[in-house]
């Protein structure tokens, strides 16, 4: 054999060598070294999950009578993939479907368009899940258009119906409470990225459907219970070869709420004549708000919004017509928690416990002109009235804005005039925020406001957040105004020039308007009934609550709120008992006396405040009507407002009465407990009784009737 | 000049048609024969694996197995009968294996003879539910007529001349070019290899080789310059590049292949649990994709051993090639040893994704029975070279 032979046999032989070589060392790389991250991709192959959600748990009032509860529904689905299948895009498909049900093709066709997709309506019309999902586009289908649909696959392909447990709002005593209880949708984008990663079995899935709103958003854990999940194996044809994991569900827990249904409904409609009342008198009383709060833990019985809606149409989620009607009324949000308004007089008593505080005299004399002069600014008192040198309490009695107008001038003077700085004491504002205002009372809601106090501090703050528009402005001048209207323009300019220059600066009548609750002074009608529960309890500020307890569906407690102190007031003992000495006066004696003409005052004195906020751009005030009863054993603080509603006596004050009477059972001038809406005439101590079959027993008699058991009707 | 002898044979005792008998059993390369069996033994575990995930719906879930068994049997005889061949007869009938292996190439083109595969129309049927891939012949047929042109001159000492070289390089050609027509690139490529090797090792002069081998590179790069290749086999070819690109089926059975391999770790699954197999998730893992059943189920020791049984075959066929005291011999034991090597090679590699994935078995393991009768032919003739050096010796 030849060398040359032997030579290119050797090679090959070395190359051959070398192949074995490289085919081992890869082999070693893909199955050792990056062994593990195929060992999870082979899993994600060959394990599907089926997930079912838990039934959520109800939420029940204070009695265990159901707000909200179960019940299955036909629902009508589609799968986006099939009916993208279709020749035409399955528009033929829709518009039969459109016929059947009803409605029009757009109105299925906008439901099925992903969220942030060109020309896609906006949530939650829009579909916020995945696409691979099949979407809902109607609920609550008559069973004879499910059986057409089953029936004729051909004729809709894709379309699907299917039994589905939806929410159902008994709505006992006819109560709407919809700001309270909030409403589900499909879980969001950002609820799926926060937990991105997870892998427990009770992790967010994209099918799921959460609570989005209310006590549905804040106790959604709670309420959700945990999906039964089954881990099967499948093979690369999708079927199942096996059972990997099975895990049961676990039923969402029960919310117990503080709210009495029977009185929720006496104040949301004692809140609707409120509104109809202001409008009598030709006002626009455009929006309200009430709330009734035990003094004693800071329960909150009842608390309801003007305008409101129907929760239930969420269920199946909303067409865009029905959505933007909502956006347009208003009445998505609560205005009890998320509103801010102006709370004029009934703010005094706040100014009040501040000069007790500050060693005021609470029991001298002080002048009550009909106004206050300052430069070129008037001060008036409603009405302009006088009343000469009366008491303070007969200040607060009459409401006499002038008085209080005295005592903040001396304590603005006293903390340094127009040289005060941002330190420079600010006893109003610091009481106000002892009140709780300015900060957010911990309700259990989501979304909740937190108000502003007006103070040297606000100002300060607020002119270095707008100081460089304000400048900018002022050197400008306006130039497109003074177009139109040089005059104007001008104003604007020597505003914006004044504000640049020295707008952190707490004038005397800044001072002035914040004694009287006007000004930047901003607050939610929860704040109010917080500040005087704190008064009527002697002095401790609760954070309110809405649930009572947590229980879980087989009726065992998970968990029982007991009351939080957000903060107690910082004043002497004799200050707070000054104002429950005086508050009642109001009632019996003073700006609010006509609403309670004919009131049993003798047998369950109330204290309250009227107040009736000037805002500016509105010609018409703002009613308030602040009060806790009974005045000499406080239970009850409750509180009501209407904006644009004309003075806190004439359209709140009826309103409130007429809770008390509910509350109280009073009847003309007996007060007979028995007849209280509240169940033995008192907020139940105990937890509801639950049924095996997820019920609870309703106080006899009381359960208006329009009780359903979980998930038993259809 | 290196010459080696077999040193077991120096003390034969001479002949006799019992002792020729006896002198087979004893001669034969029996560690090439055990690792063979060994890995043909492995392999139908194998394929019984990968086939009753297929077939666990069907009354009988062996049933792949048996006809594969079958298989197996009908390839241990012909390599028997191939072993026994002498190098006359051998050399006497090679045009006429040729001529007969070519007009059976040609036979898929026949229409209702013709099957095609996985875009391959490189299959005939046959009764018996059989089918036939005359391809794999052609590989012994190539290998042998290659030889034998060759080896034409006695002298061992001279080298081969220009017209042997044009000669041996046309009958490598004509198959190639009719394979390539059948859309089997992947055996085009193992045909290839095996003709460059034998023309290297058959002694001509280097700059044949250079031209050969450049030449080669450059009818690829004209190939695809042209667009005579179809642009999905460019994919295919090219899809182990960037594996994870999306170019459809080739690109996810090489992932779902990975993912099998990756999966087994260092022990694997078990035989028969392992979630890609048993999923069918990775296509036919009965024949092409047969390794992956090994890297999943069997794990890095079960395919490290799969591997060595492979070397060690491919180590027997070199060591028969090197002490091969003729150049007939030399050549076509040179001939399997290329074939073996670069298929196994691409088989495996392709499921590992270092190679692009081709439609080409994996000697011995594969389902598949014209594979699984060459594979043995090779044997067999590995065993008849080896042999008549150990005749030659005595």
């Amino acid at each position: 054999m030849t060398d040359r032979s032997n030579l290119r046999l050797a090679i090959l032989g070395i190359l051959i060598f070398s192949l074995l070589a490289t085919l081992v060392a890869r082999l070693f790389y893909l199955q050792v070294v990056t062994g593990e991250e195929y060992r999870v991709a082979a899993a994600n192959n060959t394990v599907r999950e089926v997930v079912d959600p838990a039934v959520r748990g109800l939420i029940l009032d204070q009695a265990g009578r159901p707000l909200v509860s179960n019940r299955t529904s036909i629902v009508v689905t589609i799968d986006r993939q099939e009916l993208r299948s279709e020749a035409d895009d399955g528009e033929k498909v829709l518009s039969r479907l459109a016929k059947i049900l009803g409605v029009t093709p757009d109105s299925i066709s906008e439901r099925l368009m992903p969220c942030g997709t060109e020309g896609a309506p906006k949530p939650p019309i829009c579909w916020n899940g995945s696409t691979y999902q099949v979407v809902p586009v109607a609920t609550d289908v008559d069973a004879q258009t499910a059986l057409t649909i089953m029936e004729k696959r051909s004729e809709y392909p894709g379309v699907s119906a299917k039994l589905e447990a939806v929410r159902e709002y008994s709505a006992p005593f006819g109560v709407n409470a919809a700001h309270i209880l909030g409403y589900l949708g499909p879980v969001t984008e950002e609820q799926l990225a926060q937990q991105e990663g997870s892998d427990a079995f009770d992790r967010l899935r994209k099918t799921d459907v959460v609570g989005r709103s209310g006590l549905e958003k804040f106790y959604d854990e709670q309420l959700r219970g945990k999906p039964s999940v089954t881990t099967l194996e499948v093979d690369t044809s999708g079927q199942v070869t096996g059972t990997l994991d099975q895990l049961p569900a676990v039923a969402g827990n029960y919310l117990v709420s503080t709210i009495d249904a029977k009185l929720q409904s006496v104040v949301e409609k004692q809140l609707v004549s409120a509104v109809q009342r202001a409008q009598a008198q030709g006002y626009p009383g455009d929006s309200g708000a009430a709330v009734v709060v035990d003094v004693r833990n800071g329960h909150i019985l009842a608390m309801a919004s003007y305008p409101t809606y129907d929760p239930s149409i969420w269920v199946g989620g909303v067409t865009q017509k029905q959505y933007k009607s909502l956006i347009k009324s208003d009445s998505l949000s609560s205005n009890a928690t998320q509103g801010l308004f102006a709370p004029g007089s009934t703010y005094k008593v706040v100014s009040t416990a501040a000069a007790g505080k500050e060693g005021y005299s609470l029991y001298s004399d002080y002048s009550c002109p009909k106004n206050v002069k300052l430069g070129t600014q008037v001060f008036r008192n409603y009405e302009s009235s006088a009343y000469g040198r009366i008491s303070l309490a007969r200040a607060l009695e009459v409401s006499c804005n002038t008085v209080f107008y005295g005592i903040a001038d001396r304590m603005w003077e006293q903390a340094g005039g127009n040289d005060g700085t941002r330190d420079s004491p600010d006893p109003i504002a610091e009481a106000a925020q002892m009140f709780g205002f300015g900060s957010a009372t911990g309700i259990d809601l989501p979304g909740e406001s937190s108000g502003r106090v007006s103070s040297r501090a606000f100002k300060v703050q607020n002119w270095e957040a707008k100081r460089d528009t304000w400048c900018a402005n002022a050197v400008a001048g306006y130039p497109e105004t003074r177009k139109t209207d040089p005059k104007l323009a001008d104003y604007f300019t020597a505003l914006d020039k004044e504000n640049c220059a020295d707008g952190f600066r707490w004038r005397e009548g800044d001072a002035l308007n914040a004694a009287i609750g006007q000004g930047d002074t901003a607050v939610t009608p929860l704040q109010m009934a917080m500040a005087y529960a704190a008064i009527a309890n002697g002095g401790t500020v609760y954070e309110p609550s809405l649930v009572k307890a947590v229980m879980a569906a087989d009726g065992s407690v998970v968990e029982r709120n007991t009351p939080v102190v957000k903060s107690t007031l910082d004043v002497p003992k004799s200050t707070i008992n000054f104002l429950k000495k005086t508050l009642p006066g109001v009632t019996s004696d003073g700006s609010g006396k006509t609403p309670f003409l004919g009131f049993p005052l003798d047998q369950i004195p109330v204290a309250s405040k009227t107040g009736s906020a000037q805002v500016t751009g509105d010609k018409v005030s703002t009613s308030w009507f602040a009060s806790y009863a009974p005045a000499n054993k406080p239970r009850y603080a409750v509180v009501m407002m209407i904006t644009q509603g004309g003075t806190g006596s004439k359209t709140s004050g009826p309103s409130v009465r007429k809770i008390y009477e509910a509350l109280f059972g009073v009847n003309g001038t007996k007060v007979n407990p028995s007849n209280s809406v509240l169940v033995d005439g008192t907020p139940s101590k105990k937890l509801p009784v639950i049924r095996p079959d997820g019920t609870a027993v309703t106080p006899k008699g009381k359960e208006s009737g329009t009780v359903t058991a979980r998930g038993a009707s259809n | 000049m290196a010459r080696f002898y077999a040193s077991t044979v120096n003390d034969a005792p001479m002949a006799g048609q019992a002792d020729r008998r006896i002198a087979y059993w004893r001669d034969i390369d029996w560690v090439l024969l055990i690792a063979a069996i060994a890995l043909t033994t492995l392999g139908s575990v194998l394929v019984w694996s990968a086939s009753r995930a297929d077939l666990a719906s069907e009354n009988d879930p062996q049933s792949y197995l048996k006809r594969h068994l079958i298989n197996v049997a009908l390839a241990l005889a012909l390599g028997y009968i191939a072993s026994r061949l002498n190098y006359r007869w051998l050399r006497a009938y090679t045009p006429i294996l040729y001529g007969l292996s070519l007009v059976l190439l040609v036979m898929p083109f026949i229409p209702g003879v013709g099957v095609t595969i996985a875009g391959a129309r490189a299959w005939i049927d046959v009764p018996g539910g059989f089918t036939l891939q005359p391809s794999e012949f052609m590989k012994i047929a190539v290998i042998l007529m290659m030889s034998v042109l060759l080896s034409e001159k006695v002298d061992i000492e001279s080298e081969p001349s220009a017209r042997d070289v044009l000669l041996a390089l046309a009958v490598a050609a004509v198959p190639i070019g009719i394979i390539l027509i059948q859309n089997d690139t992947g055996t085009v490529l193992i045909l290839g290899s095996v003709a460059v090797s034998i023309i290297a090792v058959s002694g001509v002069r280097t700059r044949w080789l250079v031209g050969l081998i450049g030449g080669s590179v450059m009818g690829i790069l004209i190939a695809v310059q042209l667009g005579l290749l179809k642009e999905y086999q460019v994919a295919r070819l090219t899809s182990f590049i960037s594996p994870d690109s999306d170019i459809g089926a080739t690109a996810y059975n090489a992932n779902q292949a990975r993912i099998a391999i990756g999966g087994g770790g260092w022990s694997g699954a078990g035989l028969f649990e392992g979630p890609q197999t048993q999923g069918k998730f990775v296509p036919v893992n009965e024949s092409d994709f047969i390794f992956t059943v090994s890297g999943e189920e069997l794990g890095f020791i079960g395919s490290f051993l799969l591997i060595a049984l492979l070397g060690i075959i491919l180590w027997r066929a070199a060591v028969i090639a090197w002490k091969a005291d003729d150049r007939y011999g030399r050549l076509v034991a040179t001939g399997v040893l290329a074939w073996l090597a670069f298929q196994m090679f691409e088989n495996i590699g392709m499921t590992l994704g270092i190679m692009p994935i081709t439609g080409i078995p994996l000697p011995f393991v594969s389902a598949g029975g014209t594979s699984m009768m060459a594979v043995w032919i090779a044997i067999g003739l590995l065993q008849t070279v080896r042999l008549h050096e150990a005749r030659a010796a005595m």
